[in-house]
């Protein structure tokens, strides 16, 4: 089949050899003469990109000292591992910090398996969020009281990326099944509520949330900065994720809901068993992306003085007994995201091919 | 005679224009009823109207002496006792075959999932599909999806079976299928009300057939009259053209 298609191809010469067939390839026409050209140009520009990370680095672990030639100093990330991923965490409990991200890891991949979908994930996400934060927070069991002020680093990262997108989803979905409504005010409190936060940066949100909030509230309402920060992050996921939502609503035939109500399903049942499932089905692609910007947008939260993994490697890179560490240290969190990131991606690809063959 | 349906005095608007104009109509228990009438004449409205997919504006509609309106509890019940088939199938498509036969149970009366896949595949196998039982609607003809449609409504145990058009989406070598299943439902006595252009199938099991046009019931008759003999010059002229297409 394949040889069809390149005799196909390659009709004026009768038998191409591997040089002509090579030149066609890579200089075939102007476009892919000038892709080529790109292609070899960036491999040269990151030859010393190259050299710098993986063949001059220092990879031993060991004091400052051992950095002085070119390479990056990678014995830094040895020295400040702790640091950057668990923060202001106090050292003899971090086991318990890394235990949160261990968990958070085993019920993300839980979330993955199709069949754990529906109320049984619920619980399990309740269940393994409440041992999370007293494994954090501490004070029971013999574990010592870890103040969340304290909390930060990876753990923080994940919880703030997971809760925010976990607890915005649902009221995504009713945001956006009130922007459809037939009531007037549901339709109403929906949009305003969607425009209004989706017409602010998340930084002003953030702020809004972390710093004035507590000077309207009465002083004894004392809400976490923390939990303020997460419920900032919330809302704005939710905003975003109904559009989205929205949109899957609207591709949605009408017979589908015709079909259940035929069928005496209850309304609350066919949102949640028919229609949800193939709206989401349908979005995929705009999902993941949403929570691809929101794990990053986690970030932010370091305007207000929240400790996630990024302004934890910041804050290790200020040491200044290490030479201008802060290239390694940017790298290495960029590593962390980079993974995250690329493995929703390849989650969500994976759904969509689950979907396609089902359709055919 | 218990009536299966009755409704008297129904009036239907989308907005400004009359869509069903005083319709009087009735079903019997066991009874085959074909509606036909050219396009727009407010077919569809009538049959979704007697399970409430559209919300009639005067007139009352009774489906085994239960009247429809505001009363939920109502509502219910009638879904309960009706069935219906849709043109264009309406299968979930995120579910299997046998999922879109037994989900529907178990979410609107509790069935327990045994049962309720127990009692798929039992409809399944009536309608010859139970082969399929594990695809997805996506993966089969539109025959087969029809039948499909066909089961899960049986599933739920109807006294009576609302049809619109079942068979007009469907490819012309697959027609015949779904209408063979059709006449070995009305065979076991089912109450069927059946909106369709198919003729022959109306000769065949029809015990009266019911013309509309503009909203408002022409003529109602046994299938030998109504096409040997119409009364109404609009049926003439109907079944004329027919006869010319
Ligand atoms: N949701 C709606 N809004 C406004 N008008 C409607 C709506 N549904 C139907 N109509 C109008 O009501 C009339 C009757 O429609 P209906 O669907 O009942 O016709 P029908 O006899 O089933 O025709 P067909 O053979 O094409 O299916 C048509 O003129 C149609 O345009
Ligand atoms: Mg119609």
């Amino acid at each position: 089949m394949t040889n069809n298609r390149t005799n196909a191809t390659a009709q004026p010469s009768t038998s191409p050899s591997m040089v002509s067939r090579g030149v066609r390839i890579f200089f075939g026409s102007w476009l892919s003469a000038l892709l080529t050209l790109l292609s070899v140009a960036i491999i040269l520009a990151l030859i010393p990109a190259f050299r710098w990370a993986v063949l001059d680095a220092q990879w031993q672990a060991g004091p400052p000292e051992l950095c002085h030639g070119a390479g990056a100093c990678w014995s830094f990330i040895h020295a400040k591992l702790r640091l950057i991923l668990f923060g202001l965490y106090p050292p003899e409990a971090q086991w318990r910090a890394f235990t949160v991200i261990v968990l958070i890891i085993a019920l993300v991949l839980a979330t993955l398996w199709p069949r754990l979908w529906g109320l049984r994930i619920i619980g399990l996400w309740a269940v393994g969020l409440a041992v999370m934060l007293v494994l954090m927070q501490g004070g029971v069991f013999g574990m010592s009281y870890v103040p969340t002020s304290k909390w930060g680093g990876l753990p923080i990262t994940l919880l703030l990326a997971v809760l925010s997108l976990g607890l915005g989803f649902p009221i995504a979905v009713v945001l956006a099944l009130g922007r459809r409504s037939k009531l007037p005010v549901a339709r109403a409190v929906s949009i305003l509520m969607i425009e209004l936060v989706r017409g602010l940066p998340l930084v002003g949100l953030l702020f809004v949330a972390a710093i004035l909030l507590p000077l309207f509230l009465p002083p004894d309402w004392t809400i976490d900065k923390l939990g303020r920060t997460l419920a900032a992050l919330t809302i704005f996921a939710a905003a975003y994720l109904a559009e989205v939502i929205r949109g899957g609503l609207q591709g949605l035939s009408g017979g589908q809901v015709e079909a259940a109500q035929a069928l005496g399903i209850p309304y609350w049942k066919t949102v949640w068993h028919i229609v949800l499932p193939q709206a989401i089905q349908k979005v995929i692609p705009p999902l993941t992306n949403t929570a691809i910007v929101m794990v990053k947008n986690t970030s932010l939260v370091l305007i207000v003085g929240v400790f996630d993994i990024l302004s934890a490697a910041r804050s290790a890179a200020t040491d200044p007994a290490w030479p201008a560490p802060s290239t390694e240290a940017y790298l290495f969190v960029a590593a962390i995201y980079f993974i995250i990131c690329t493995a929703i991606g390849w989650y969500s690809q994976h759904l969509e091919a689950g979907v396609k063959a089902r359709s055919h | 005679m218990t009536r299966a349906i009755e409704v008297s005095g129904l009036n239907k608007y989308y907005g400004t224009f009359h869509a069903l104009r005083d319709v009087d109509f009735s079903v019997a228990e066991g009874e085959r009823v074909v509606i036909c009438g050219p396009s727009g004449s407010g077919k569809s409205t009538l049959i979704r109207c007697l399970n409430r997919l559209e919300v009639h504006d005067a007139g009352t509609i009774r489906v085994r002496g239960i009247e429809l309106g505001d009363n939920l509890r109502n509502l219910d019940e009638v879904r309960r006792e009706a069935g219906m088939v849709f043109q264009h199938f309406n299968l979930f498509p995120h579910l299997t075959v046998l999922e879109n036969c037994a989900l529907p149970q178990i979410l609107s009366r509790r069935t327990a999932r045994a049962e309720a896949e127990a009692r798929g595949r039992d409809f399944l196998e009536r309608v010859q599909i139970l082969d399929q039982a594990d695809k997805y609607p996506g993966q089969l003809s539109g025959g087969q999806q029809q039948r499909v449609a066909i089961a899960r409504a049986l599933c739920m145990r109807p006294k009576v079976m609302l049809f619109d058009e079942p068979t007009s989406a469907l490819d012309p070598e697959m027609i015949r299928e779904v209408l063979d299943t059709m006449v070995t439902l009305a065979q076991e006595g089912m109450t069927m009300v059946v909106v369709t252009h198919e003729m022959g199938f109306a000769r065949q099991v029809a015990d009266r057939v019911v013309y509309m046009e503009a909203g408002e019931i022409v003529e109602t008759a046994a299938p030998a009259t109504f096409f040997d003999s119409p009364q109404d010059d609009r049926s003439r002229r109907f079944l004329s053209k027919l006869v010319t297409a």
